[in-house]
């Protein structure tokens, strides 16, 4: 029974990092402010509320408003994490991302929880997978997507400290650990997490576990495959994709979101400075179906054999 | 790729097949106003008996908010509408609009009761590629008539759809439940200054005034009193009344277009996970799944009387 055991990762909920890291800020930092629509449970804050009950701004069911009250916040010399689910942080309040948060240059910190399809069979109005699209055209806004609770809690730390809005995608769905215990956060850095020149695999989030699982399955087969982990979408890391771009044969791009995210930025990259072969894995133009993140993810193939057919087939 | 027709029926939760579901119908017409009650009352059991063992089956659903307005879904479907599953395309059908759409299972079980969906197809709430979703989709089942699930929807469709009515030159109604946390969203007061302004008097707004949202009370989050006074300041004929009392929510309803030509709005005082003695009122059942222990003991508080 053990043995068999051993053999499963542990799964971590990024939201425990989130709210830890959140809390360790407070205690030492009291312009820190959470700003959050009924949504305390959800971003796990109730510790948070606890500790700091002046310090949590519940609005209520209202996005718009939370995320106009944090620019205020921002204006007034606070430091606000706006936590919300993200396909209602972003889809009901985007015109104050863009103009609030982005436009005015807030230092404003939008916290988008429970990402990708976690809600799973609540369905496509609980999903978020336009937002890495839509996020990345916004001017001047850090779009910070963690594959990890190691990732998770530096992004958290640097975004209290960063001049400027942020808005981090923080994972529901179970991760493993992806990143080494000395990994340094660096906004606009990929990380290589396994070398190759075959072909890149640049993934990002909650996926980036399932990019190194192809790469392994690939290697077996006598395919090199590198994985870049992208963490943020905006600014890429343009170096290290172009540097992909010439040293392996093409690119396949990896997200639980749909391809207009990493996908749709990686191909507007290299059409300009160095045009290779480049394969999309994500969610195509579509709503999803009803069904659990699990069947879903495989249902998309944004699992490890639908990234190792998409490495196949650009090598083909 | 999987289809449509791998959709398997719920056969591994011997709870929900032992859970007879028997499909009422519409209360007949010219029967007694008792015999109108006995009726409703009677489905709405059913119709909780059977959401419960939905949500059980399917591991999730949002038991409080479903268990509030299903005393106003039954009214609706099964007595007050003007609509009937043999004609569901008519233009001049009343229109309903659940906009509060976590309290989906609800409006399922309830679509069943009054012949609008197969009750076989209650098994397959959630499960892959069910067009029993989460939240009710417009795209997937006939008589939804719009997808819902991010709150402060439905009030502004709603008033689309009556504009669409007066532009017809057709007496039908629209009726539309919004949870009361969910009037935070400021959409809906713009959707009810609209209404107000322009004397919708086909729309009927009714809140599920159950007094909890997700995460606590509506009071200790972002109060909405004085409700009332503040929905006449929009322009709506205000009722007040019990959202658990059938024969009071068939008069309201019946009473609408309000005399005075202004739109109305029902505040229909329910309690959150009514009338289940462990549930009832307790904010933690916005969405917590029984034990099975805890859907016997619903079960047997919800037996025939
Ligand atoms: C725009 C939006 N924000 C947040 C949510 C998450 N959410 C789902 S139900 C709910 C509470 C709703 O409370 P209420 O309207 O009072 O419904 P009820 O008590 O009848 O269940 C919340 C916050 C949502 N569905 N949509
Ligand atoms: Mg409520």
């Amino acid at each position: 029974m053990s043995t068999i055991e051993t053999d499963i990762p542990v799964l971590h909920d990024c939201r425990d990092a989130w709210v830890e890291a959140l809390l360790e800020l407070a205690e030492t930092d009291d312009r820190i402010v959470a700003v959050v629509n009924d949504s305390v449970g959800s971003s796990k804050l109730g510790p948070f509320q606890k500790r700091f009950p002046d310090r949590l701004i519940n609005v209520g069911i209202a996005e718009q408003n939370m995320v106009g009250v944090g620019a205020g916040l921002a204006n007034g010399g606070k430091v606000p994490f706006v936590s919300a689910a993200a396909c209602f942080l972003t889809a009901r309040a985007m015109e104050q991302i863009k103009v609030d948060a982005a436009y005015s240059q807030h230092n404003i910190v939008l916290v988008g929880q429970s990402p990708g399809m976690a809600y799973g069979e609540l369905g496509p109005t609980h999903h978020s997978i336009e937002d890495l699209g839509w996020l990345r055209t916004i001017p001047g806004l850090t779009v910070v997507v963690p594959s990890d609770p190691i990732e998770t809690a530096q992004a958290v730390r640097w975004a209290a400290a960063h001049d400027g809005p942020v808005f981090i995608r923080v994972s529901r769905m179970g991760v493993p650990m992806v990143n080494h215990a000395d990994y340094g956060f660096v906004p606009g850095k990929a990380v290589t997490l396994r070398d190759g020149n075959d072909v890149t695999l640049a993934a990002i989030g909650t996926v980036v576990s399932r990019a190194l699982a192809a790469a392994e399955s690939l290697a077996a087969d006598g395919i090199s495959a590198r994985v870049l982990s992208v963490p943020t979408i905006k600014p890429l890391d343009e170096v290290a994709i172009l540097a992909a771009a010439r040293e392996t044969r093409g690119i396949v791009t990896v997200e639980e979101a749909l391809t207009t995210g990493l996908g749709g930025a990686v191909a507007e990259l290299v059409v300009q400075h160095h045009p290779v072969a480049v394969r999309f894995v994500g969610v195509r133009d579509q709503f999803a179906p009803t069904g659990s993140v699990e069947w879903l993810l495989d249902h998309f193939g944004i699992s490890e054999e639908g990234i190792v057919s998409a490495a196949l087939d650009l090598l083909a | 790729m999987t289809t449509e027709e791998d959709l398997v029926p719920d056969v591994d939760s011997s709870m929900v097949l032992s859970d007879a579901f028997s499909v009422l119908g519409r209360v007949p017409d010219g029967v007694t106003e008792g015999e109108v009650v006995a009726h409703l009352a009677e489905a709405a059991r059913l119709v909780r008996r059977r959401d419960i063992a939905m949500v059980r089956a399917a591991g999730l659903g949002h038991i409080g908010g479903e268990f509030s307005v299903i005393d106003i879904l039954v009214t609706l479907y099964l007595h007050s509408m003007n609509m009937s599953p043999d004609h569901l395309g008519e233009p001049d059908r009343d229109r309903f609009i659940l906009s509060k759409g976590h309290a989906a299972a609800a409006l399922y079980t309830t679509l069943a009761m009054a012949g609008f969906l197969p009750p076989e197809q209650l098994s397959t709430f959630m499960k892959p590629l069910a067009q029993l979703n989460g939240h009710p989709a417009r795209t997937k089942i006939a008589a939804v008539e719009a997808s819902t699930g991010p709150l402060g929807h439905g009030l502004p469709i709603a008033v689309g759809t009556t504009f669409a009515g007066r532009l017809d030159g057709s007496s039908r109604r629209t009726f539309v439940v919004v949870g009361d946390g969910e009037l935070q969203e400021g959409s809906n007061w713009e959707a009810l200054m609209t209404a107000g302004n322009h004397r919708l008097s086909q729309l009927c707004v009714i809140v599920d005034r159950n007094r909890l949202q997700q995460g606590a009370a509506v009071s200790d989050t972002n109060d909405l009193e004085p409700l009332a006074d503040k929905l006449r300041a929009f322009g709506f004929a205000v009722i007040d009344l019990n959202g658990h009392d059938h024969g009071a929510l068939a008069e309201a309803f019946r009473n609408v277009p309000a005399p005075s030509g202004q739109p109305t709005a029902i505040i229909a005082h329910t309690v959150k996970g009514h009338p289940i003695s462990f549930m009832a009122n307790d904010v933690a059942w916005h969405h917590k799944v029984p034990s099975p222990d805890q859907v016997a003991q619903a079960l047997s508080e919800l037996e025939a009387p």
